[in-house]
């Protein structure tokens, strides 16, 4: 609810350090040299213009703390943002994250002697493998694009390995992510769009019309961005193995299914799990993600170099020593080192081992009721366009007949009753999409809290819509001039010299 | 609604002008998109395409959509200035934000006005 307080009191902006900035303060007072001084590097390398701001410690620390108050994160309210997973990270993960046995490894250390971070992390590959239901699991990529980026790889590698060379066409919906095109344009494939039905399935007419010899599989998010399981996924999946195609899971939306349905046992070949979401691991800032990806038994010998894997088995005296693996016909190596170790993998690690087996079905089944519970308290109130049971997300319309409010401005006006929005325009195949993901971290009052302010924002479209359309009123800043930034892409706060900006 | 009569129309919202042989986006689209911040034409001219090719992104601060040719046909001029004044979708849809012209063009999956203007009412709610 909006803070009385904050809505009254003047908007105090932040000036930046330049601004703070004043002649002469420092922040640490250098003691006079005890070595002989070095010479200076020669003049031409030396630059004095450079606008470097001079503060004292006490200022440089005020000023970023004030402006870390003015985030909002998952640690200070709801973050519906529908396909983000945005739930709350419990704290323990950041105490194990930085055990000191893992913050002061380096990943060019001998084995030996980093053997527990080894075990976590055949751990955590054996974990996703049993979750998912995959043969073989890699935790090298970056995140979830690079995992699409690396599944795709594999397939082409696959089919490659096999003589069949003609496969250039991957198929994708229409209610994909859009690093899936991206992804397989950075391959130099062709993609193929497939439709969704009415039902929001994929449409298997269009399907079957695009299945051929030329296809190298599909990429398929399931449960989809509309938050619905496909009903025929199993015929989706026996279509495009038909034709010879691969099948590819963008594990985006797993939450949903943990402890439910594997994907390894529903036919998908490859899939790349984000440990960012699903797992916990907190990607408020745009990261850091870790992005794994799980094989089948058939691309195993694809999977990047090198995996986490036992080179000496152990007895009931001497624990095994694990050591680094090269699969046989590797895609070779996609990131330096072991991927996103403490900031990814060991958080991840440590939720799934408090969660344990019932802790991850309980996951599933509370993001689904979740979800489920707040679009039936808004069905009435906004279109659903895929209006069936959801699993953990649903698309609803923001927009009203007779109003030219749209689903930006009840974003806007959301931040004024204290609650991150929804994603926006997303899928492109509903208008003014509102993307809802609440997650199951959220009790039912928050939930409630959360209704009922998009109950009165709908109200307010009807009765007071300048007010919605000028939105946010109580944030530290107003309506922003997004068009502006887009076409004005300057970043810099000066102008280097000679830079013309007409 | 206020799609040209003489224009046929693709179910995605391109326009065709076959007395002319240009093509862009409508008006349906641009409202759709809102304000436009960039586009890029993937074609040059003298190219000869297909109809359904895609000739163009447009990325609006809502989103970013692949433009398909409703018609096919030899590429013979690309509207440039439209790719440094992107915000003339907006303002001018059906004319001064033509994207490519083509010569001896062959119309692909494409309806009258009238046609069109059903399907973008029936999109509407």
């Amino acid at each position: 609810m909006v803070n009385a307080l904050e809505a009254t009191s003047p908007k105090v902006v932040e000036p930046t350090v330049f601004d703070l900035s004043s002649p002469g303060r420092v922040g640490v007072q250098m003691p006079a040299p005890d070595v002989p001084a070095m010479e200076a590097p020669p003049s031409h390398l030396l630059r004095s213009e450079l606008p470097l701001p001079e503060l004292a410690e006490a200022d440089v620390v005020r000023h970023y703390t004030r402006l870390s108050s003015f985030n909002y994160s998952v640690d200070g309210g709801f973050y519906p943002l529908g396909s983000c997973t945005m739930k709350y990270n419990p704290k323990i993960n950041e105490d194990v994250c930085r055990l000191p046995g893992f913050l002061f490894t380096h990943p060019l250390q001998p084995i030996e002697t980093a053997q527990g971070n080894l075990a976590l992390m055949y751990q955590l590959q054996e974990w996703l493998k049993e979750i998912a239901g995959f043969a073989g699991v890699t935790l090298q990529p970056a995140a979830g694009a690079q995992g699409e980026f690396t599944g795709i790889l594999m397939m082409r590698a696959y089919h490659k390995s096999r003589g069949d060379d003609k496969r250039v066409k991957m198929l994708i919906p229409d209610a994909a992510h859009g690093t899936n095109p991206a992804s397989v344009g950075m391959m130099g494939m062709t993609v193929v769009t497939i439709p969704s039905d009415s039902r929001g399935n994929v449409d298997l007419n269009a399907l079957e019309a695009a299945c051929d010899d030329t296809v190298v599989g599909m990429m398929l998010t399931n449960p989809n961005t509309l938050g619905m399981f496909d009903e025929n996924v199993e015929k989706v999946i026996s279509l495009v193995h038909g034709c010879g195609g691969l099948m590819y899971g963008d594990g985006a939306n797993l939450n949903a299914l943990l402890g439910i349905v594997r994907p390894g046992d529903v036919g998908f070949d490859v899939m790349h799990f984000n440990l960012h979401k699903t797992f916990a691991v907190p990607h408020g800032g745009g990261g850091p993600g870790s992005g794994p990806v799980g094989a089948a038994e058939h691309l195993l010998d694809f999977l990047p170099d090198p995996l986490v894997g036992i080179v000496e088995e152990g007895d009931d005296e001497t624990p095994p020593l694990y050591g680094f693996i090269t699969p046989a016909k590797t895609i070779g190596r996609m990131k330096t080192f072991h991927g996103h170790f403490g900031g990814g993998l060991v958080r991840a690690f440590a939720y799934i081992a408090m969660q344990g087996p019932d802790g991850l079905k309980d996951i599933a089944q509370y993001a689904v009721l979740n979800a489920n519970y707040l679009q039936a308290k808004l069905r009435d109130t906004y279109k659903i366009p895929y209006d069936r049971i959801c699993m953990h997300e649903f698309v609803a319309e923001g927009r009203f007949e007779g109003s030219d409010v749209r689903a930006l401005d009840i974003s806007k006006r959301l931040m004024d009753y204290n609650f991150h929005p929804p994603t926006n325009y997303f899928p492109l195949i509903v208008p003014e999409a509102l993307m809802i993901e609440p997650t199951e971290t959220e009790n039912k009052d928050t939930l409630d809290a959360f209704a009922d302010a998009m109950i009165k924002i709908a109200e307010e479209a009807k009765t007071a819509p300048e007010v919605v359309k000028s939105a946010p009123h109580t944030t530290r800043f107003g309506r922003m001039d997004e068009v502006k930034a887009a076409r004005e892409l300057v970043l810099c706060c000066w102008l280097p010299e000679g830079y013309d900006l007409s | 609604m206020n799609a040209p009569s003489t224009f046929k129309y693709a179910k995605s919202d391109e326009w065709f002008d076959p007395t002319t042989g240009k093509i862009g986006i409508t008006d349906y689209a641009q409202n759709q998109l809102s304000d436009v911040v960039f586009v890029e034409i993937l074609v040059e001219a003298g190219q000869e395409i297909a109809a359904g090719t895609p000739i163009a992104s447009v990325e609006s601060v809502k989103a970013s959509s692949e433009i398909y040719a409703p018609a096919g046909g030899k590429i013979i001029a690309v509207n440039q200035d439209l790719m440094d004044k992107p915000e003339t979708i907006n303002a001018d849809p059906f004319g001064a934000a033509w994207m490519i012209q083509l010569e001896g063009a062959a119309e692909g999956d494409v309806m009258d006005a009238a046609a069109y203007e059903k399907h973008c009412e029936e999109r509407s709610h």
